[in-house]
């Protein structure tokens, strides 16, 4: 089946300038054989070619050269200090980080150990403080006399014991 | 030391560019350049300078700008040296960065005109549009540069990536795959750009195309 113009418009241009495959070359042969205004306008196609040829080239001005080669003197050069810091903005990044890094682990750190170290105190027994079973039959409690219990005892509020053991006593 | 090394280079590059440009790739130039040895960058230069000031001149029709615009566009190829990695043919790079920056400067040349006045004229390198008559003019050189003018102005009356497509076909003599990467299109889509190109300048530049047809009759040429 022959090819419409609108086909052909595409492979028109790769025929004319001898790009198109052999299959190309023919399908447009073909379609301009029996199509004259295909024919017509690939005729001023290759003319309209030849008439844009004759546009000279101008030539760059004298002093094209010296000014990019002076443009190109101009451009920053990396010394042997440029491979120890390759950009500017990460070598920045890097020291921000180590200063940040160098303050946090000269903050002072006394006070939070303490505190940490009240709480574990606090926390420890509370397992075995909770622990009714263990405290009823704790035998040491029982030897505690109770005239010798310190009244700011602080074991003594949790422990449900401290205020039955003197009744059993007596 | 290094610097009057390369003076010396540009000073002597005349002939032996042409040697050395013609049994060099312009990729193993350019890895060259990356390496560090700026006489392969004069040499890129000496053999792109005259094509690329052309194909701004066409693209924005004054030749300061074009100047100007080719300079930029060494100065980028010069600066991203270290990035350079073959990937693409050489001049599909160089001339993708032409095409950006001129496209670029058109855009801005028209909105500064904007500003200026609706009323300005076109800052141009030439006089208004006229077909030049070969019976009136008697001096053939004049009438040569006229014919030239004509040609470039029907040129520059393309819409821009038609324009693009043109001159990199029929003036660098790229193919299809290079130039469709230079315009991000495929290369059917370019084939149809080409087409309505080439159909507008056919009719654009009629009165050329019979004469040269009337020309080629009158001599007795096919």
């Amino acid at each position: 089946m022959m090819k419409t113009c609108e086909d052909i418009s595409k492979q028109l241009i790769a025929y004319l300038d001898r790009r198109a495959n052999s299959a190309e070359r023919h399908e447009v042969e073909e379609h301009l054989a029996a199509c004259s205004a295909c024919h017509e306008r690939a005729e001023d196609f290759r003319k309209l070619w030849g008439v844009l040829d004759e546009v000279p080239l101008v030539e760059p001005s004298l002093g094209f050269d010296a000014r990019i080669r002076a443009r190109i003197a101009e451009e920053p050069r990396r010394g042997w200090l440029g491979w120890l810091v390759p950009q500017p903005r990460l070598a920045f990044a890097m020291t921000l980080l180590l200063a940040l890094s160098v303050w946090m682990a000269n903050l002072p750190r006394e006070s939070s150990v303490a505190g940490s170290e009240q709480d574990f105190e606090a926390i420890k027994d509370l397992g075995v403080l909770e622990n009714y079973d263990v405290l009823s039959k704790f035998d040491a409690l029982s030897e505690i006399p109770v005239d010798a219990a310190p009244a700011d005892q602080q074991a003594q509020p949790v422990n449900p014991t401290s205020d039955q053991q003197p009744t059993t006593e007596e | 030391m290094e610097h009057a090394h390369t003076l010396q280079l540009y000073g002597t590059a005349g002939v032996r560019y042409n040697v050395e440009a013609m049994t060099r790739s312009d990729v193993q130039l350019m890895l060259d350049v990356k390496a560090g040895d700026e006489a392969s960058f004069n040499l890129l230069l000496q053999k792109y300078r005259t094509p690329l000031v052309n194909f701004l001149y066409r693209m924005v029709r004054n030749r300061g700008t074009a100047e100007d615009l080719a300079q930029e566009v060494f100065l980028r190829v010069y600066r991203a040296r270290k990035q350079y990695s073959p990937s693409a043919k050489f001049t599909t790079w160089l001339f993708r960065i032409a095409t950006n920056l001129a496209l670029n400067s058109l855009r801005d040349n028209r909105y500064r005109q904007m500003d200026v006045s609706i009323d300005a004229p076109v800052e141009e390198d030439v006089a208004p549009l006229q077909l030049p008559s070969r019976e009136l003019r008697v001096d053939e050189k004049m009438i040569e540069r006229d014919r030239s003018e004509f040609i470039r102005r029907a040129i520059a009356t393309l819409p821009e990536k038609q324009r693009v497509a043109v001159l990199l076909h029929k003036y660098e003599e790229m193919d299809y795959g290079e130039i469709a990467k230079i315009l991000e299109c495929s290369e059917s889509a370019l084939k149809s750009l080409l087409f309505r190109a080439y159909e507008t300048l056919r009719v654009q530049l009629a009165p050329l195309v019979s004469e040269s047809v009337a020309n080629r009759a009158r001599e007795g040429r096919p």
